[in-house]
């Protein structure tokens, strides 16, 4: 029993897929810049995560090794077509904001990494636990990053000014604070993604490479 | 002159790793030494140049709205582009295995340094995102979706290149121990990416007028219908990718 949990506390911080595995970045990056956006990313990938994890953990004795990697690409892609098809009969503006992206969970680095290093050697409960510790740590880098992002750069929190009115001159900005449009371009999610690992691993020098 | 100025778009306005992230993992993890990031580079400029152009027929005769309407009237009805992700990626997949095929046949000692990485070309989302951004961009024809390929494999190229160099460099100065490795590579990505944006005024010399006119125009609508100044300031980030 303590193993399982360790299955989904690992990934959460010292085995984190994004700081520590290097997988995953590319999403991680680019829509995190509302907080709205980074959420439902990490809800699609941990739907994805989760249940191809499992179901490649039950095909994993009659997949032929040399073909598993279009095999995996197959059951992937049906599951993010699912997710997408979803998003935009729900929530078709957010869809537009992940616009490509949601395409490019196939591509995830995270979900063929779980599938190669896990999946095909674990039995489904165990891969569904890994897939969801891991899609866990996902999410919480990408809402670390988004809530930095969307605060500092526009000042609001889902969507909700909490620092007071920038035209009005309200709250914060009475004081003469200004958002720093800065934060809602690309670059500085990887300089705030570079932070979180330097944080990360000043706390733990485990993890530091030589 | 539509062709050159798509190229030059393509490679550094557009750059795949800075303006879009793509292809991340491969760049971050085989970027330790330059004579492998040529080669993974080489890979990437490679594929991306037959699969753009690839899917990009499957697109406009299989899977857009209408598209098939070339085999009678009674199938332009059909819309098939919810199958694109597993057509696109499927062709891929093919794509790789072939360029294994023939690497491992041609240039042993290249197989060899690749290693794990050229199969895992098949889940570079670089390629898939070329593929996608090709047909969310609705590039016009062929000849375009070509130059489309090559021009972002070559800005990717250069990036591997460039970060590969800074990286043998950045072995011999004293980076805070906690930053060492990937916190530093991240970091100086970053300030890369920044340079890379002054990139952008690049192809607006003589159109200054249309464009701003487009802008206006997009941050119009948007602001019919959202409430507070903020959000508006978002969407007109976002407004202004997709006019890119």
């Amino acid at each position: 029993m303590a193993k399982d949990s360790k299955l989904i506390l690992d990934p959460l911080a010292d085995n984190n897929p994004i700081t520590i595995q290097v997988l995953g970045i590319c999403s991680a990056l680019a829509i995190t810049a509302e907080l709205e956006a980074s959420i439902v990313m990490s809800i699609s990938v941990l739907f994805v995560l989760g249940v191809g994890n499992v179901v490649i953990s039950l095909m994993r004795n009659i997949i032929p090794s040399k073909i598993r990697i279009i095999v995996q690409l197959i059951v992937v892609a049906t599951l993010v077509i699912i997710v997408d098809l979803i998003l935009k009969a729900f929530a078709y503006e957010l869809s537009k904001t992940l616009s490509v992206f949601v395409g490019l969970i196939i591509t995830n680095c995270i979900i063929m990494g779980r599938f190669e290093a896990f999946a095909l050697g674990n039995g489904p409960w165990r891969s569904f636990l890994d897939g969801i510790g891991n899609a866990l740590g996902y999410g919480i880098i990408l809402v670390i990053v988004g809530f930095f992002r969307e605060l500092l750069g526009s000042g609001t929190l889902l969507g909700f000014p909490v620092l007071g009115d920038p035209i009005e001159k309200t709250g914060l900005y009475s004081f003469g604070y200004e958002n720093n449009g800065f934060m809602l371009l690309s670059p500085m999610a990887l300089i705030v993604v570079g932070i979180i690992i330097w944080v990360q691993r000043t706390r733990n020098k485990d993890l530091i490479e030589d | 002159m539509e062709h050159i100025e798509l190229f030059f778009k393509s490679i550094f306005i557009d750059n795949m790793v800075f303006a879009t992230f793509l292809g991340m993992c491969s760049y971050l993890a085989v970027s330790k030494k330059v004579s492998t990031a040529v080669g993974l580079g080489a890979a990437v400029i490679f594929v991306l140049a037959i699969t753009v152009p690839l899917n990009w027929l499957l697109d406009q005769y299989i899977l857009q709205p209408g598209a098939l309407s070339w085999l009678g009237e009674e199938y332009a009805a059909y819309d098939l582009s919810f199958l694109s992700f597993i057509m696109f990626i499927a062709t891929i997949a093919t794509m790789v295995q072939l360029v294994e095929i023939v690497v491992e046949k041609f240039s042993p000692s290249l197989y060899n340094s690749l290693g794990i990485f050229l199969p895992l070309i098949a889940v570079n989302c670089a390629i898939l995102g070329g593929s996608l951004f090709m047909q969310s961009r609705e590039i016009p024809t062929l000849g375009l979706s070509a130059v489309y390929g090559v021009g972002s494999g070559i800005g990717w190229f250069l990036a591997i290149l460039a970060i590969a160099a800074i990286r043998e460099k950045i072995r011999y100065s004293s980076v805070p121990p906690a930053l060492r490795g990937l916190g530093i590579t991240f970091i100086i990505t970053g300030l890369m990416a920044i340079g890379f944006m002054s990139f952008g005024g690049m192809l607006t010399g003589g159109d200054e007028d249309a464009k701003s006119d487009e802008k206006t125009a997009a941050t119009e609508v948007i602001k019919e219908d959202v409430k507070s100044d903020t959000e508006v300031k978002t969407n007109l980030d976002v407004a202004e990718n997709l006019n890119k």
